[in-house]
């Protein structure tokens, strides 16, 4: 996994609270079997007219956008299916990092998986973003986001943390353990 | 020390404590075809192996046909993905129960019908309704599918410590036939909102779960994620230990076992939830959700609400209602029982049982499905359509006009060719109401299995508790 640092981008505000993952990737692309090539199918409910003819009141269909690593979204973000693809989704179409003032457990966990870096703010700061038109810097390390100069910061588990910023191996990092697991399992009944 | 039952099975499954986390080892690990490909693809890639395929079982779920299964599979994607479960179940060497099986159904369904959900546990899989097993004081937990690859190569997962969250039902309801689990857990969530649970693990508790049979406790947990929870935990009886006693999987010292979930699995009185909800029972009417999200939901008397009222005060949530109004296309003001359906799904892991199919039933007897309505039945596993015709309930609802199917998630999400056609309406006992679920454009109204038959014979929603049931 790609180590995650720093990133400076504008944002991509996504006005909608509960937003599930049914939107995020509709169900009729989770059929293929690679974890590339989802963010052609991103919000795709949203984003094209029956036909494949893209919507042009859809936020993500404007050029303004068009470079934008980091989504702005609101209450509740990634609810529903556990479906991984919606990470991968965002993933592929260039979103780097997520702030919102809450997110879903499953897909927070997924996001860290895949070298996404979900924030969680308070709703104060929230609106803040939702109003600046500028480029803002998120600074894994330091634990900020620079908003016109201003520094705020934001908390992150420290385990997500040390993986993010190392674009460590999870599975590799639990086979550490391996002798403990052998233990666990002579002596669990079930 | 007190503890509550999640602590018990938390804390007897601890590996090794980390950075705030502890490593978690998994007792069974269920697999199907949609969010595992990728997953074994990654053990591919880097020569690792599944580590207890012993405790691993798949079936494929998600997207097979629920028509005749002797015919090919016309979807080529669908039959990639499924094939591809085939190869790396075999090259693995792990249980699957395919589309051919006598034991293939949802995974939820199946799992504790095998007897390979057990009290005490952990449990595993790709998919959010995993919380399903809880209903057997399993402490079962939905991930996505790197997690999935994690567990297959180390049998265990890595997780931070929920938080609990006690809700306790009680009372009598005035009439059990009609206001069904599905009507207390639609209410509960009306009531703390789907991120009403996020960060914990709810444990049901309380007089009127206690007499809730195995299966409607299943469709209570079933639901937990759509509270936002991590999971959902109902303590074990004397009914959960008779469920389980001599079905395939169930290990052959149980009674063993069970002496020793007596004692243990259960919350100590004096144990502390970092929060509580209490509901009564007693008043609770048929749910039917207006909205594309399961906290959107009315009782059957009520009407389709205005947003600010919906809203109440919070400017966001009122422009969700407006949207939500907008793609359900429903008109404030409008009662309940005056929306017309064009189809109706009885089926998913939440609500294709026997005991669903059987209540469902009764309404349906000796009727026939509204003219301008498209009805079908998918029950939940191979064994519940061979016990449902066993009883002769395939006969009920094909000679009232219902499709009769084969077992698979089906139109709960739409993988396969079941799908609704946009601007079409449907009752559907689901889980999710959210915007092209069941199709792109196709507008969603969840509610029990007897207030789905009711709407399929009358063409609208109707009040079930005006209905004999008994």
């Amino acid at each position: 996994m790609e180590p995650f640092k720093k990133i400076k981008s504008i944002v991509t505000p996504l006005d909608k609270v509960n937003v599930d993952t049914d939107q995020i990737v509709p169900k009729q692309f989770l059929k293929l079997i690679q974890r590339t090539g989802f963010g052609q199918y991103l919000f795709y409910d949203w984003r094209y007219e029956q036909g494949g003819i893209p919507k042009t009141d859809f936020i993500l269909n404007d050029p303004e956008y068009k470079n934008s690593k980091i989504l702005l979204a609101r209450d509740n973000f990634g609810c529903g299916s556990s479906r991984e693809h919606a990470v991968w989704a965002l993933d592929d179409f260039g979103f780097k990092a997520i702030i919102s003032t809450s997110f879903a457990d499953i897909f927070y966990n997924n996001c860290f998986k895949n070298g996404i870096l979900p924030i969680r703010v308070s709703d104060e700061i929230l609106q803040k973003l939702f109003s600046t038109k500028s480029e803002i810097e998120v600074d894994l390390e330091d634990q900020t986001i620079m908003v016109n100069n201003t520094p705020v910061s934001f908390d992150i588990e420290p385990h997500w943390k040390k993986i993010l910023l190392e674009g460590l191996d999870d599975i590799a990092m639990t086979l550490q353990h391996a002798s403990q697991i052998t233990k666990y399992e002579r002596s669990h009944k079930i | 020390m007190s503890k509550t039952l999640f602590e018990k099975i938390w804390d007897s499954h601890i590996v090794v404590n980390e950075d705030g986390r502890s490593l978690l080892y998994v007792d069974r690990h269920l697999i199907h075809e949609v969010t595992s490909p990728q997953a074994f693809e990654g053990l591919r890639l880097n020569a690792r192996k599944v580590r207890r395929p012993d405790l691993t079982f798949a079936t494929m779920d998600h997207n097979v046909p629920t028509s005749d299964r002797t015919l090919p599979i016309l979807d080529q994607t669908s039959s990639v993905q499924i094939k591809a479960l085939e190869r790396n179940c075999k090259e693995f060497g792990i249980t699957l129960f395919d589309i051919h099986s006598p034991n293939q159904g949802i995974v939820h369904v199946i799992g504790p019908e095998l007897g390979i959900t057990l009290p005490g546990t952990t449990i595993v899989c790709g998919d959010s309704h995993t919380s399903t097993h809880g209903a057997f004081g399993s402490l079962a937990f939905g991930i996505g599918t790197s997690d999935v690859e994690h567990v297959l190569a180390t049998q265990c997962i890595m997780m931070e410590k929920p938080k609990t969250f006690e809700i306790k039902i009680q009372g009598k309801r005035k009439n059990p036939h009609a206001v069904t689990a599905k009507d207390i857990i639609l209410s509960i969530i009306r009531k703390i909102g789907t991120a009403g649970g996020t960060g914990t693990v709810i444990e049901y508790r309380g007089d009127t779960i206690s007499e809730l049979t195995m299966e409607q406790r299943m469709t209570i947990c079933n639901m937990s994620i759509e509270a936002g929870a991590r999971a959902g935990l109902i303590a074990p009886d004397e009914k959960t230990y008779q469920y389980l006693k001599g079905r395939k999987y169930t290990p052959n010292n149980y009674d063993e076992l069970v002496n020793d979930w007596r004692d243990n699995l259960k919350t100590d009185s004096g144990a502390k939830f970092d929060k509580s909800f209490t509901l009564s029972a007693e008043n609770i009417a048929p749910q039917v959700s207006w909205g594309t999200n399961p906290a959107m939901t009315d009782d059957v008397t009520g009407s389709v609400p205005f947003p600010d009222e919906y809203g109440k005060g919070n400017p966001e949530e009122v422009k969700g209602a407006t949207k939500a109004l907008q793609y359900m296309d429903l008109k404030p003001g409008t009662p309940i029982i005056d929306i017309v359906i064009d189809r109706v799904f009885i089926g998913s892991c939440t609500n294709a049982r026997l005991e669903d199919l059987i209540e469902a039933s009764k309404v349906v007897k000796g009727k026939k499905v509204a003219s301008k309505v498209r009805a079908m039945v998918v029950p939940g596993s191979q064994l519940v359509k061979k016990n449902a015709e066993e009883m002769g309930l395939d006969k009920i609802f094909k000679d009232a006009g219902f499709e009769w199917r084969e077992s698979g998630c089906s139109m709960c999400l739409g993988m396969n060719p079941d799908i609704l056609a946009a601007g079409e309406r449907c009752a559907s006992t689901s889980n999710r109401n959210f915007e092209g679920r069941q199709g792109s454009g196709g507008r969603t109204h969840l509610v029990s299995p007897v207030m789905a038959a009711a709407a399929a014979i009358n063409g609208h929603f109707v009040d079930v508790r005006e209905l004999d049931l008994n």
